[in-house]
């Protein structure tokens, strides 16, 4: 490594207009009858919602490949607005603004090879943004090396909970007593 | 009583020292920097779980294309049937890696103020006029050297409500992919020599000097068009790892 990084800054709370775009939470083709769908809240040290939080998604697709494609954001050659994901080519990249409450929802299809979905965080007064992952329920958590090497406590809030068929509710905890584990890749 | 800005000039002096005299090297903020309000309840307090799994899935990330831009999403000057008021400028630079590299057919995305200072956003509260002819936001994928260029306004100064005239310097607001999720980066763009800089505590989040120096872009004649706009450079380098396996594909 030889150059220095820029450093990372406050996404604010204006982004709403520029950042989140129609269909960005719809990661699974329309219509799949795979799709899972994960919800979940974000709040702060008080509890308190954080209704200006974008959360992005990054994930395998079905079969394993992580090369992703591009068209998440496919944009009109005519208006130049926004045409929306072609309900056919899984991309593996969602992004969800959360609501007043703080609540969010993405829909998606179940990753290939991993138990997990990968998460950004990005808030008004987070100064650089935070990872961390929603490990769907299953055998396959079981062995997986990041849940291993963490305390059961901390261990759970990392673990989506099925709340119906294909429904996972995951809490991203900024701070607090069951504070979210956030990770640090190196 | 609100906190005034000698209050929290003295909180931004404070952490400073602090961070000099740590003798370490932070070149991002602390997630928990006090002068900055809101980041009080919004910080984890447990450290960061550590992954050093050359499988993970974060080592590779989205792709972008040609569907997901049109070319006049990085003109934000030709947005709407109109002209905007304001300075018209140029904002190019390169996108590159911590190697060097460049990040290549990635996408660059901005926000930003109009030239009075105020966004087209309904939480804006700020009594500056809006623009009908702007709105502000703009995307780019970057070329084979990684470079990514913008036609737009210069950004007024706007008022928040940190504490009693708290003031932000004009900034462009940039959301940058590289080619893994680690290298994911948001992030604000300065101009050089804005007298709001010692003020802001969200510039000085940034503790280290050098560090924050690199957030200004650099006012460069060359890039100006003749009787049309100024030019600013601003090269930005992704921190985070990347798999190697990546680096032979793109
Ligand atoms: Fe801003």
């Amino acid at each position: 490594m030889t150059l220095l990084p820029t450093p990372s800054q406050t996404v604010g709370p204006f982004y709403g207009y520029a950042l989140p775009f129609p269909g960005g939470p719809e990661i699974a083709p329309a219509g799949h009858p795979g799709t899972l769908t994960v919800h979940g809240r974000v709040v702060d040290g008080a509890g308190e919602p954080v209704p200006d939080a974008v959360l992005e998604f990054w994930q395998p697709a079905p079969d394993g490949s992580r090369t992703g494609a591009p068209g998440s954001m496919r944009r009109d050659q005519v208006t130049g607005g926004h045409l929306g994901r072609d309900g056919v080519t899984f991309t593996g990249f969602g992004r969800a603004a959360t609501d007043a409450d703080g609540r969010w929802a993405v829909r998606t299809l179940p990753p290939g090879g991993v138990p997990y979905l990968s998460v950004c965080v990005f808030a008004r007064g987070l100064l650089h943004h935070l990872y961390t992952r929603i490990y769907l329920p299953g055998d396959s958590t079981g062995s997986d090396p990041l849940l291993a090497s963490l305390d059961p406590d901390r261990r759970r809030t990392l673990v989506a909970a099925e709340t119906a068929p294909r429904t996972y509710r995951f809490d991203i905890r900024l701070q607090g007593a069951e504070e979210t584990v956030f990770l640090d890749f190196r | 009583m609100p906190l005034t800005q000698p209050d929290i000039s003295r909180e931004i002096a404070q952490e400073h020292e602090a961070y000099i005299s740590s003798g370490a090297v932070r070149h991002h903020p602390s997630r928990g920097y006090a002068p900055y309000r809101s980041t009080v309840l919004r910080h984890p307090r447990q450290p960061l779980a550590v992954v050093q799994d050359p499988e993970a899935v974060e080592l590779s990330g989205p792709a972008f294309g040609i569907t997901d831009v049109t070319a006049l999403d990085a003109d934000l000057t030709r947005q709407h049937p109109g002209e905007p008021l304001g300075e018209r400028i140029t904002v190019t630079g390169r996108v590159l890696d911590r190697s060097g590299r460049p990040v290549r057919g990635q996408l660059v995305e901005i926000w930003q103020a109009n030239a009075s200072g105020r966004y087209a956003h309904q939480g804006d509260q700020h009594p500056a006029p809006l623009d009908p002819h702007f709105t502000g936001a703009g995307r780019c994928l970057t070329d084979d050297q990684g470079r990514y260029s913008f036609t737009t306004v210069k950004p007024g100064a706007y008022p928040w409500r940190n504490h009693a005239n708290a003031w932000r310097p004009a900034h462009i607001h940039f959301s940058l992919f590289g080619t893994a999720f680690t290298q994911r980066l948001v992030t604000q763009m300065y101009f050089p020599g804005d007298p709001l800089f010692a003020y802001d505590p969200i510039l000085q989040s940034v503790t280290d000097d050098e560090a924050r120096e690199r957030l200004v872009a650099r006012y460069e004649h060359e890039l100006s068009c003749p009787e049309q706009s100024l030019g600013y450079r601003w090269d930005i380098v992704l921190d985070g790892p990347a798999a190697t396996w990546i680096e032979e594909g793109r």
